[in-house]
């Protein structure tokens, strides 16, 4: 785990109010496993005050790549800076996602912007073992990961208004693929808003079917200090709430309480 | 050598309390230490407050917790602790090992169990001080209530002092009419040191749903938002009684600590700033010894309490 300054590479757009960053950081980018995150300051000065989160999407020679969309102050003020400043980088935080058992394949069902960590994992499993779907709100905000360098195959794409890839939802996709083969043998990995996932968890746990989540939650430190991100736990578990930062961000899905997140 | 590049000294003394420096970690800001050791030397703090403790673990509130605010922010973890016993047991063996001064914060649901708490403290090695925890404002049952009656935080400080082989520090809420009728209160009934201030109940409300942001409505302000705030009164509470000060608030920087000593704190925490900059509290001791090189100081008492009031 590292605190320091990373140089900005270059920050793009690449899809509609959706940049991704490449920051230098030798350190983190050899250590950085798929699922885990870094908490960067988007500034120097006392507003905004706190790190965000952002997963990995990608770790490579001596960068890390961060997707992420501007949904706020922060993300703005993200999305304006330029390539040769630095930012505070501390990372990599958590823990990632566990690889699937040899004879699993893995289902990897991302919603929106919940495509990052999973980009990572993506390029630490076999392709022939790994089916890659994505839902989006409309075509202009898919994120073409082959087209910017985060993947070498095809991603089965959703939309919600139909102007890209199947007319619906993900979960659709992710129906459509349990059926398609024998679903036992596999692992199924999301990432994207709460609904969304509590459906994908609500399908694989009819089925029987191993799934790992990554969550987010509103966090300060990142290191377990400040306890904000609690997240409830399952019942069984031996305590009352996970921690996002240290616990997670990647859970095993049946280790927390889904009707009270 | 000359007076300039000599290594100022940074020891004080907090009435009973040696520390080698008087830069500290503030409760609930720190976990136990451990959480920071792969990104700095702790051994170069001047002490380590411990998030509080209490005699049963406790899990915290519901989510959300944490909110952020301008230039700070809301917290209502509900002080989630993993309770007496697995702090002697499972935390202090490895904090103990530090060269660092550890305080160990503990809070109570009744007086009986503030004692209760010091009890169990008594005896244990590598404990240089209880904190004492008068003025949470996120449980219920009544941690505000503590720090709110002049009466009531006497009862808990003579309980706990009693109880305690241990000197006892007493750390005040700003949420009240007069801070200065608490601090002689809590003076009196035996405390040796005062820590001020922890942080100020507020809320946020979420305006398109039109519900409080956090689950617990409320919670505590800090962050560099509140550090006036914590100045004027770590100089009212200095004014008014004998024992020594531990200023806390808002401190992000060496300059922010100074502006306490000055004001006649002896020792500063640094709370929220360990969120932003893990090492914020060793930058803080960095930057009290350049400033001392600077202006000439060979030692960092002769700073404190030097405010010129007209």
């Amino acid at each position: 785990m590292w605190d320091k300054h990373a140089e900005i590479v270059w920050n793009r757009r690449v899809a509609d109010g959706i940049y991704l960053m490449a920051l230098r950081s030798p350190e983190i980018a050899a250590t950085a496993r798929p699922g885990q995150f870094v908490m960067i300051r988007v500034g120097e000065g006392l507003e905004p005050l706190l790190r965000r989160p952002f997963s990995i999407c990608k770790a490579a020679e001596d960068r890390i790549l961060v997707l992420y969309r501007v949904v706020g102050r922060g993300t703005r003020i993200l999305s304006d800076t330029r390539e040769g400043g630095s930012l505070s980088v501390l990372g990599p935080l958590g823990r990632g996602f566990e690889p699937p058992r040899e004879d699993h394949r893995a289902i990897l069902t991302a919603g929106g912007m919940g495509i990052a960590p999973l980009l990572f994992l993506a390029r630490s499993l076999p392709p022939e073992r790994m089916v890659f779907l994505a839902g989006f709100g409309s075509a202009n905000e898919v994120i073409r990961a082959d087209q910017i360098g985060l993947l070498d195959m095809p991603i089965c794409v959703a939309t919600d208004d139909g102007s890209a890839g199947h007319y619906g939802l993900v979960t659709d996709l992710l129906e459509d693929a349990l059926n398609d083969r024998d679903g036992r043998r596999t692992t199924v990995f999301a990432c994207g808003p709460l609904p969304m996932l509590t459906a994908v968890v609500a399908v694989t746990r009819a089925r029987g079917i191993p799934c790992q989540v990554s969550l987010e939650a509103g966090m300060a430190c990142g290191l377990g200090a400040c306890q904000g991100c609690a997240l409830k736990a399952a019942r069984g578990q031996g305590r009352a709430y996970w921690h996002v930062c240290q616990d997670g961000p990647v859970f095993d899905a049946m280790s927390l309480d889904w009707e009270s997140i | 050598m000359d007076a300039m590049s000599k290594q100022p000294d940074l020891r004080v003394s907090v009435g009973p309390l040696n520390l080698k420096n008087p830069v500290l970690t503030a409760s609930g800001t720190f976990g136990y230490g451990r959480e920071f050791s792969s990104l700095m030397d702790l051994n170069r703090l001047g002490g380590i407050v411990v998030k509080g403790v209490s005699l049963h673990p406790r899990e915290g509130n519901p989510p959300p917790r944490i909110v952020e605010t301008p230039c700070g922010m809301l917290n209502a973890i509900g002080l989630a602790n993993v309770g007496l016993d697995a702090f002697l047991n499972d935390k202090l063996p490895w904090l103990k090992k530090l060269n660092a001064a550890v305080i160990a914060n503990i809070y109570g649901h009744s007086v009986e169990e503030y004692g209760a708490v010091a009890a169990g403290l008594r005896g244990a090695e590598g404990i240089s001080a209880i904190e004492v925890n008068i003025s949470c404002p996120n449980v219920k049952e009544g941690g505000m209530a503590f720090g709110t009656d002049p009466d009531v935080s006497a009862r808990v400080t003579r309980r706990v002092v009693n109880e305690a082989d241990k000197p006892v520090i007493v750390k005040l809420s700003p949420n009240v009419t007069d801070i200065r009728e608490i601090a002689r209160s809590v003076e009196e009934a035996g405390a040796c040191a005062l820590t001020l201030i922890n942080t100020l109940t507020g809320m946020a409300i979420d305006i398109e749903r039109r519900v409080p942001v956090l689950a617990n409505v409320s919670g505590g302000l800090s962050g560099p938002a509140i550090r006036p705030i914590a100045v004027y009164m770590v100089r009212q509470v200095v004014k008014t009684v004998r024992i020594p000060v531990i200023g806390v608030g808002g401190i992000m920087t060496y300059r922010d600590a100074l502006e306490f000593l000055i004001a006649g704190a002896r020792a500063v925490q640094v709370g929220t700033a360990s969120f932003v900059h893990p090492d914020s509290a060793l930058r803080v001791v960095d930057g009290l010894a350049e400033f001392c090189r600077n202006h000439g100081l060979s030692r960092i008492e002769e700073i404190i309490g030097t405010l010129r009031e007209t």
